[in-house]
């Protein structure tokens, strides 16, 4: 006999979304958090960190963006709250301050072993985000013990950084937003930039996530995507949301000062060797940039056009940094975020970590995730793009449930 | 997609490849190989037959002779090209492999292909005259002059695709770990 319907696994967005669902079609279920609600906002992210999609655009299912600023970005704080209102308004069974410590398949369901006992479940959402954990290259074992690495969930502000030169590796979202911070608090600031995802923050007078969900292209289904695990792989792009609404790419980090190298790829006697491919990388984000605006374009169809200036290629990169002798003070190690799903003793996990899912439907009867990058479309891993993964998820999840099970 | 362009790829294969590959990571592992004799002054000849792969041992159907040597302003023999012009000659050809490939998959049909590579090299570094002069190029500088079926957009994203697939652009763009024994 089951304790629960269903189980979902983190009361994020994510998990919020699934519970609203599973509210409406009346099946009984827990929402387990190992935190609070919106942990991971209020916990482990930078001061600085605002929400890269616009006010208007952070809808919920059901629980819209109500206040003065639609144009604007929240802060962590704020999207915590906004998250905690959400989970008010749809009175999700949340229970935090429950670590789940296994997920174990049972003849007609799971046992969700948690710190505090176990939950029998049909079914089982995986709400935990795909962000639990920085990962940062094995080369990282090659730096001298001298210097103050930190990844995005240690950093906070420029203030704890020590005042000579800072190495930031990786120039997606979170490495644009961080190395442009440090250089502003007056350090020298050296980044490391492989392939990237470039943006500019307005197109045309409005907001280019406005364009990604009017031009429909936001809604593209994951099983129309070409090269799907491509896309589930591309780093974050380069946006920050201020009130200015100032784009963030390579040249705003240029004019600012910052360095810029090719991909950190080897540490050799306490030297760090960067690639001399900086100019592709430069090449590969400006084509495909171009390629969106033209996408953008064709369906306005007015004839209007708009081309940011292409990457400026500094006229010599740096291929190496002596780490030895003072050169470099501290590292930040922007380098992406992985999923934990060490406590999943259900093998649906590939070499490589990632869950074997088909739009959420994982590889075991029952078992659902949710909040993973296009899991289901394009906006799946954008805080509006939750609603329509979830409702379909929860639609098979509710199919599964009355499904009757085969004896075994 | 519908291919109707002919460059003499056969994408089908490498996109098979790829699928099998994927989930045999132990047949991906191949070797290259080349073995050089010296011959006089600073001429080397090099021969590449064999190489492994796909867990056997493969071999080119036949046997590939280069020469190595530098020019009279070297004081030397010139029965070849310096051994540092080799990289260009794999870096060009790896890239133009690439064109062609990348073209064929996206439907594009090439006419002609052409690159001009250069690399500027001091060699007070090589003659050991400025110990702060690197040995190798200090810089690389390919231009492709490309007549395909495709506007100026596309021929960028072409290059700019076989240069991110390119074996040899990886190689001299990132270090490698050399090993160089006496046996």
């Amino acid at each position: 006999m089951s304790d629960h319907a269903a189980v979902v696994i983190g009361a994020g967005h994510a998990g919020l979304a699934a519970s609203h669902f599973l509210g409406k079609s009346s099946i009984d279920h827990v929402v387990l958090e190992r935190g609070t609600v919106a942990n991971s906002w209020r916990r482990e992210r930078w001061d600085s960190l605002r929400l890269l999609t616009p006010n208007w655009l952070s809808r919920l299912p059901g629980h819209l963006y109500a206040g003065a600023d639609p144009d604007g970005y929240m802060t962590a704080g704020e999207v915590a709250d906004h998250i905690d209102g959400f989970a008010a308004a749809s009175a999700a069974p949340v229970r935090t301050g429950v670590t789940v410590t296994s997920v174990r398949r049972t003849d007609d369901g799971y046992d969700v072993v948690t710190d505090e006992g176990v939950l029998r479940a049909r079914t089982v959402v995986l709400a935990t985000g795909a962000c639990n954990r920085p990962s940062v290259p094995a080369f990282a074992a090659g730096v001298p013990g001298s210097l103050l690495q930190l990844t995005p969930f240690d950093y906070r502000s420029p203030d704890a950084l020590p005042g000579g030169r800072v190495l930031v590796v990786g120039a997606s979202a979170t490495g644009v937003q961080i190395a442009a911070e440090i250089r502003r608090s007056g350090r020298p600031v050296t980044l490391s930039v492989g392939e990237h995802t470039r943006l500019p923050r307005t197109y045309r007078d409005r907001d280019v996530l406005w364009w990604m969900e009017a031009s429909g292209l936001w809604d593209q289904r994951y099983d129309e995507v070409e090269d799907l695990e491509r896309a589930r792989r591309l780093p974050s792009p380069q946006l920050v949301g201020t009130p200015e609404r100032a784009t963030l790419d390579l040249n705003a980090l240029s004019d600012l000062g910052v360095d810029l190298v090719g991909r950190w790829s080897a540490v050799r006697d306490g030297t760090a060797l960067f690639s001399g491919g900086l100019r592709n990388v430069f090449a590969l984000a400006d084509l495909k940039q171009q390629r969106l605006l033209d996408g953008f374009d064709a369906w306005a169809d007015d004839g209007a056009r708009e081309r940011p200036e292409p990457t400026r290629a500094p006229a010599t990169s740096r291929l190496q940094l002596d780490l030895k002798y003072g050169e470099v003070d501290a590292i930040v190690w922007a380098t992406g975020y992985r999923p934990d799903y060490g406590w999943l003793d259900v093998p649906v996990v590939d070499e490589k970590g990632r869950l074997r899912h088909d739009g959420g439907v994982v590889d075991s009867p029952g078992l659902y995730a949710l909040g993973l990058p296009v899991l289901r479309r394009r906006k799946s891993t954008f805080i509006h793009g939750i609603e329509d993964d979830a409702r379909e998820v929860v639609e098979h999840l509710v199919d599964h449930l009355r499904t009757p099970t085969s004896g075994r | 997609m519908t291919v109707t362009s002919d460059n003499g790829v056969n994408v089908q294969a490498l996109l098979d490849a790829r699928e099998a590959l994927k989930g045999a990571p132990e047949a991906a592992q191949f070797t290259w190989r080349a073995t050089s004799q010296w011959q006089n002054g600073v001429h080397t000849q090099i021969k590449v037959q064999p190489f492994f792969g796909l867990g056997e041992e493969q071999s080119h159907k036949a046997e590939h002779v280069f020469d190595a040597d530098h020019p009279a302003v070297f004081a030397a023999e010139d029965n070849g090209i310096t051994p540092i012009e080799y990289l260009l000659v794999g870096l060009s050809s790896c890239l133009s492999a690439g064109v062609a490939s990348v073209a064929q998959n996206r439907g594009i049909q090439l006419r002609s292909v052409e690159a001009t590579v250069e690399g500027n090299h001091d060699i007070r570094g090589i003659l050991g005259a400025d110990s702060d002069v690197r040995n190798g190029f200090n810089d690389v500088k390919v231009s492709f002059k490309i007549d395909a079926d495709a506007s100026p957009q596309e021929i960028e994203a072409l290059v700019a695709q076989s240069q991110k697939r390119s074996a040899v652009f990886d190689a001299l763009t990132n270090p490698t770990d050399v090993t160089v024994e006496v046996v």
